[in-house]
């Protein structure tokens, strides 16, 4: 139908002229994609080149000389490669090692003893080389004499280089390539139990008449407020071998994967019971019309429509429970006992060991199945959002008693699930010392006398939570509307738009590690960030800013297309527009972005673990590590302060939402 | 770093002549001391020097090992105290620390004390492995207190017992080295096969198993004695036990982060902490220091610590620190299953 | 290069192209908009008349041409550089200003005092007929009077063009009679030089100077609407404006065709003879001569048909005609309800009908 682009007469095309504004949105735009560079590409840069960063014994930089027994050298000096070769004792492979390896030099000599009148020289034959006598280190190619006795104190250390060998290391090391296994059976069960659970109360909250809706609706929102964490604390009240109520497990051990299954149905049935109900509300009633019409049963009507038109809606909550639970490392180092997963694995490389490298490694494995989760988690959502705009009548349930009572036990059962685990912790912050003296105190708040970070963490937190909200607010806000709204430069946005997506994609383990890697380089400029405040709030900003970059996108999309052209042919500037008119029509949207932000910045452990410093620790990693310590009852009590703090947020937030509406978007009112 | 930023350096050119005039210095040590304990000791420091300023960085062991050695490049702390030996020969080993003998150092027991001349570090007081006993639950599951390492072993403490993962704990690592060098590598590796079978779970800190053992969550926790009396003074039902064939320990020791710029006040700072008053002032919460003769018995610690510490070779254990967790590793972690 | 004006055309567009990939958008557009004229852009939802209008507007750039704006090539610039005031299907009200400052908006900012604006604004309402109004906000407005804000804040700067994107297609069709009427009185009276984009070809008829017909990215033809309406150039503008009958045809000589057996006057355009083209007829080009009626030899145009169907649609009725010239497909024809009176036309009946020469033309057969 159409020309041709061939008859298109050569030439140049027309270059748009830019105006000021179009300058200055491209110039914005560039700089808040540097931000993301710099906050999130360069450091996942930073930590895939220490994944491929190996040390391996270089045996062609050591050369031994050996004197007789009244100490002449008299031999000629050997390399160490040689004498290896010689006796055939190490392969290629087995000189791989890790940045702390140390190998005996007394190994390349079968017949050494240390009572022996023997002399040993020892030198590197390039300056990196590097050995210890002792744990005295010498580097360079001096020689160093020593007697027997000392000698079978050297220990040579590696060279730096570069190779697969850490991915080799880790497949043929079990203990650690087990976890892979691990973390994919622990996310598959948590994703089907909960999708299970979320669908069950997302059904009844939305096709049925049960009593109380609003009151479940708030209790399936409440653990988004704690760490997750947080349910594994409760869990070891409940089911530890002190546990109230040990008896349900029958003889089985919370620690492992029953606890953190448990654990990651609390802290993930928030996040499907939003997308489930979203997916359930929007089906068509008409179908169910057509369903009764047709005299097909409940049952058939349940499978023909109700799974079919949520299948999206199921498919992205599963994706999305899928991916938080094998990226979550809070509730495994918890409840996880000797069940080891990938996110815990990071964690005790790089604390437990300090192996930088293996810990880069693990990060690498985690990021694939997280990075495929969110791939068909997206592919999903966009699927659905064609759906969406082809709904129309909404459904309305028909009181039944039976069924509605059914439901209302369903709902229930899970609500108590979700306060039981709440109540348990703040039982458990208040009871003096379990299980021997029952009577209540506040003893378990006294967070000063804890190792955590006492309540200058709790502040911490609060502080941290409201710079991130505020800074992060700005950032993603502008940037959202930057890209949607300014003109041409397709390419620009295109880039952009990816790099806002990525972070969703990224572990927090894994982001933490990047930044250490990054900003922990001296060679760095940007190093004066590491141990402080703003540190934590960049990697949160970044670490949540795709959630809230759509929040964004989705108020801006819904504003008129033409208010940029109209504003532009009025000759006013565009952020006039921005401020009089963008800001506070999308001001919804962006109190509900500074929420997000804040709770997360409070609950948010895995990010920050790594980078937080004892002046700047948080409430979070405080729960963390009182519970490390043993500490668990300040842990509940810590992790209830979370609770409550991001509570009274939200309720602030409401009251704001409302006062803000009533205000300035009076016009939504006729 | 110098010639790149001339800013940054004449910035510190500036706060150097500020502290000067205000004759005040300022160190950041690095320490995984007890929390409770720091402003106690930085005002006892103070009472003699009050013109040096303690900024304290203060995380457990492992954070505080891993943020030096991370720094290796661009060290941020002048002095380390109180961090574990095995991390000061680390950091050693990495040609981190500068060599010092503090006034006063040959007044301390010579295992405290860093072998080179002048010593790379200094220690204050040890940290000794110790088994608590939750009695109530011992008693509740019909077991007996274990007297020995050996005892342990026993089938009736069937995932009765916990202790720390070396992987993630330096208590941990503490424990498994002493036994192979109680026992010798060999049978120290079949005690720790047939601990395996009995322990319930290895957990990430040093301290939790005798937390735990203190909650009643695990009757037998393999901790450190310090943790123990910490609790029994909480109220506890424990009993904190010193096996008959001695245990493994490690010390809390200071250094001096080579490159400082406050070298002169680092090394007032390290003179004081062997001096008399100091080990008095670490004898309030450990029983076993540095300084012979000076110690006084610290509540709820256990009888006989002193003499039950074997003669712990850290140089040795730092050498094969790498191998034993590889080891322990393919053993024990990952392939277990969890016992109730 | 140069240009060259008469002083009384206001736009000159020409050479342009937008292509969207392989898509050619808009092809080879050239036109000139008198001073004060009010042109329509009219076609199909596609043809490309809102791509065309959003190039003038510097909104969505042409991939190649020139858009020249007073004698100032504004090709290039951006919206903000060009001198137009625009209104959109959406109206694009800012929804958290009231009606006064909405008008303002435009207003602030030019080096006006404020008590400036408000007369302005006030001025700007009491032309609109919402005098009342200034506080509310545009939800508080019906769809009309949200329109006419929207116009209100587009002239508030007194432009020197102004542009409507089928600015009337959201109303309801009372409302959009009445505003056709309304806005095409307030263009006269400020003789701002106006282009709409509208896919209504009754709304184009009524309120154009001149109409820009549109297909496919090409300008199919331009003229006033009389003539468009009388003498469209293709087929297709022929069927998009107003109703016509279709039917194929051979050209017998210049100025005859036949159709089935009988020959017909026809505007044969430049088709020579033998060729097969599609002729057309509007339906008030046939007028009808009555049941009785003998045609003699000069009534060249004269045919006879069976009066098959009759709707009553007010001031003429619309019927279906059958003859076997024209085989299976009916003629539609308007007659005057005057004349069927007269005629006493029923349903059924075999009357005679006059094609009239002058509304019979015939076309090339495929575009």
């Amino acid at each position: 139908m159409s020309e041709s682009v061939a008859a298109l007469p050569k030439g140049g095309r027309v270059r748009a002229k830019l105006d000021r504004d179009d300058v200055m949105m491209r110039l914005w735009m560039v700089v808040i994609a540097l931000y993301l560079v710099v906050t999130l590409a360069f450091p996942l840069y930073a930590m895939l080149s220490k994944s491929v960063s190996t040390f391996r014994f270089d045996l062609t930089w050591f050369e031994f000389q050996v004197s007789d027994e009244e100490g002449h050298f008299n031999t000629a000096p050997i390399l160490a490669s040689a004498l290896n070769a010689d006796l055939d004792l190490y392969g290629e492979t087995d000189l791989a090692t890790g940045s702390d390896g140390r190998l005996p030099a007394t190994t390349f000599f079968p017949e050494f003893s240390f009572r022996s009148p023997v002399m040993y020289r020892i030198r590197g034959t390039v300056d990196d080389a590097t050995f210890l006598v002792g744990s005295t280190r010498h580097q360079g190619r001096e020689w160093v004499e020593l007697d027997s006795n000392t000698f079978r104190r050297v220990q040579l250390r590696p060279a730096a280089s570069s190779g697969l060998d850490n991915f080799r290391t880790y497949f043929a090391t079990p203990a650690l390539s087990n976890s892979i296994t691990n973390s994919l059976v622990i996310a598959t069960v948590s994703t089907i139990v909960t999708i299970v659970l979320a669908f069950a109360f997302a059904y009844a909250l939305n096709r049925s008449c049960a009593r109380f809706k609003g009151f479940f609706r708030l209790v399936a929102m409440a653990p988004i407020l704690v760490p997750s964490l947080l349910p594994g604390i409760a869990l070891v009240y409940l089911f530890g071998n002190q546990g109230m109520l040990k008896g349900l497990l029958m003889g089985e051990s919370i620690y492992g994967p029953i606890g953190i299954v448990i654990g990651a149905v609390f802290f993930t049935f928030p996040h499907a019971f939003l997308i489930i109900s979203t997916a359930l509300a929007i089906s068509d009633a008409r179908l169910y019309e057509a369903a009764s019409a047709l005299r097909a049963s409940p049952w058939k009507t349940f499978w023909t429509v109700t799974i079919p038109g949520a299948r999206y809606g199921l498919i992205s909550a599963a994706f999305v429970v899928f991916n938080l639970v094998i990226t979550d490392f809070g509730l495994p180092k918890v409840i996880g006992g000797q069940y080891n997963v990938l996110a815990v694995d990071i964690y005790k490389q790089v604390i437990g060991q300090q192996n930088f490298e293996m810990g880069a490694v693990v990060s690498v494995v985690l990021v694939i199945p997280a990075l495929l989760a969110f791939a068909v988690d997206r592919f999903v959502q966009r699927r659905q959002v064609a759906q969406l705009t082809a709904r129309s009548v909404p459904f309305q349930p028909k009181p039944d008693r039976a069924r509605d009572r059914a439901w209302f036990a369903c709902c229930a059962v899970i609500a108590v699930f979700i306060l039981g685990i709440l109540g348990v912790c703040q039982f458990a912050a208040l009871v003096k010392f379990w299980p021997y003296d029952l009577s209540l105190s506040l003893n378990n708040y006294r967070f000063d006398l804890m190792d955590g970070g006492g309540w200058a963490s709790y502040y911490n937190s609060i502080k941290m939570g409201l710079i991130t909200a505020a800074i992060g607010t700005v950032i993603i806000f502008f940037g959202a509307f930057l890209v949607e709204k300014s003109n041409g430069f397709t390419t620009g946005r295109n880039i952009f738009q990816m790099f806002a997506m990525l972070p969703m994609a990224i572990p927090g383990m894994v982001l933490g590690l990047a930044y250490i890697f990054f900003f922990n380089d001296p060679a760095n400029p940007l190093n004066v960030l590491y141990g402080t405040m703003a540190i934590l709030v960049i990697c949160t900003i970044t670490h949540f800013y795709t959630v809230s970059h759509l929040t964004a996108v989705t108020a801006l999309k819904q504003m008129d297309r033409e208010f940029e052209a109209v504003s532009a042919s009025l000759k006013q500037p565009a952020m006039k527009l921005f401020s009089r008119v963008t800001v506070p029509v999308c001001l919804p949207a962006i109190l509900d972005i500074s929420i997000y932000l804040f709770v997360n910045a409070m609950t948010t452990v895995s990010a920050v673990v790594f980078l937080y410093s004892p002046k700047t620790s948080l409430a979070s990693i405080a729960v963390l590590n009182m519970d490390d310590a043993g500490d668990i009852a300040p842990a509940a009590a810590m992790g209830m302060m979370i609770f409550y703090t991001n509570a009274a947020a939200r309720i602030i937030h409401l009251a704001l939402s409302r006062g803000v509406m009533k205000r300035t978007q009076a016009w939504r009112f006729r | 770093m110098l010639r790149k930023a001339p800013l940054a350096v004449s910035f510190a050119a500036a706060a150097l002549f500020w502290t000067a005039a205000n004759a005040q210095t300022e160190l950041t040590v690095y320490t995984a001391f007890e929390a409770e304990d720091l402003k106690r000791y930085a005002d006892t420091f103070n009472e003699d020097h009050p013109d040096i300023t303690i900024n304290w960085v203060r995380d457990s062991t492992g954070i505080v090992t891993a943020k030096l050695l991370a720094e290796k490049n661009n060290p941020q702390a002048d002095v380390v105290w109180g961090l574990a030996a095995t991390s000061l020969l680390l950091l050693k080993s990495e040609g981190m620390l500068e060599p010092y003998a503090p006034v006063g150092v040959e007044l301390l027991d010579p295992k405290f004390v860093d072998n080179d001349d002048p010593p790379a570090w200094v220690g204050q007081d040890a940290w000794v492995a110790s088994i608590c006993f939750n009695t109530v639950e011992g008693e509740a599951n019909g077991l007996t207190a274990p007297e020995s390492w050996r005892d342990l072993l026993d089938p009736m403490y069937r995932g009765h017992v916990i202790m720390p993962n070396p992987n993630s704990s330096g208590t941990g690592f503490l424990d498994v080295s002493s036994w192979l060098q109680m026992f010798g590598e060999e049978e120290g590796w079949a005690f720790m096969d047939a601990l395996h079978e009995n322990i319930a779970r290895y957990t990430h800190s040093g301290s939790k198993p005798c937390k735990l053992a203190a909650a009643g969550e695990i009757p037998i926790g393999v901790s450190f004695a310090f943790r123990g009396a910490k609790s029994k003074a909480a109220g506890a039902p424990l009993e904190i036990i010193v096996p008959s064939e001695g245990v493994g320990w490690d010390m809390e020791a200071g250094g001096i982060i080579a490159g400082t710029a406050n070298l002169e006040a680092a090394q007032t700072l390290l003179d004081w902490a062997v001096t008399r008053k100091a080990m008095e002032m670490y004898n309030v919460g450990y029983a076993v220091i540095a300084m012979p003769g000076v110690a006084k018995p610290v509540e709820h610690f256990p009888e006989g610590l002193l003499d039950a510490m074997i003669d712990n070779d850290f140089e040795w254990a730092a050498n094969n620190r790498a191998a034993i967790l590889a080891e322990w590793q393919s053993r024990y972690d990952g392939k277990s299953e969890p016992k109730s | 290069m140069t240009v060259t004006l008469t002083p009384d055309v206001s736009l000159q567009i020409s050479g342009l192209w937008k292509t969207f990939g392989d898509f050619v958008a808009l092809k080879d557009i050239s036109l000139e908009v008198m001073d004060g004229e009010f042109v329509c852009f009219l076609g199909p939802s596609g043809c490309g008349k809102t791509t065309l209008l959003r190039a003038i507007a510097g909104l969505d750039l042409q991939t190649r041409g020139t858009v020249i704006q007073d004698g100032r090539d504004v090709s290039a610039l951006p919206p903000s550089q060009r001198d137009f005031g625009i209104v959109f299907q959406s109206y694009a009200l800012f929804p958290n200003l009231t009606v006064h400052r909405n008008i303002a908006y435009g207003l602030e900012n030019q080096g006006r005092t404020r008590s400036e604006i408000r007369a302005r604004v006030a001025e700007l309402l009491e032309t609109m007929g919402l005098p009342d109004q200034s506080d509310k906000y545009p939800a508080q407005l019906s769809g009309g009077q949200q329109q006419r804000v929207a116009l209100a804040r587009a002239i508030a700067t007194s432009p020197g063009l102004l542009l409507l994107d089928e600015p009337l297609s959201a109303l309801d069709a009372k409302v959009r009679v009445r505003l056709r009427h309304e806005i095409k009185d307030l263009q006269r009276r400020l003789g701002v030089t106006t282009i709409m984009v509208t896919h209504d070809q009754e709304e184009a008829l009524s309120m154009a100077d001149r109409i820009v017909v549109m297909n496919h990215g090409v300008i199919e033809q331009i003229g006033s609407p009389t003539a468009v309406y009388r003498d469209p150039v293709s087929l297709f503008v022929a069927g998009f404006i107003g109703e016509m009958n279709q039917f194929d045809a051979r050209v017998v000589d210049s100025g005859r065709v036949r159709v089935g057996q009988s020959e017909f006057c026809c505007r044969t355009h430049d088709h020579e003879a033998g060729a097969a083209v599609v002729a057309a007829i509007r339906p008030d080009e046939i007028v009808p001569l009555g049941t009785g009626y003998r045609p003699s030899p000069e009534d060249v145009n004269c045919e006879k048909v069976t009066l098959a169907d009759m709707a009553f649609l007010g001031s003429f009725w619309r019927c279906l005609l059958h003859s076997e010239d024209f085989g299976r497909e009916a003629l539609m024809a308007d007659f005057p309800t005057n004349a069927v009176r007269r005629l006493s036309l029923e349903a059924g009946q075999d009357i005679h009908v006059s094609l009239q020469e002058s509304g019979l033309m015939a076309f090339a057969r495929d575009v």
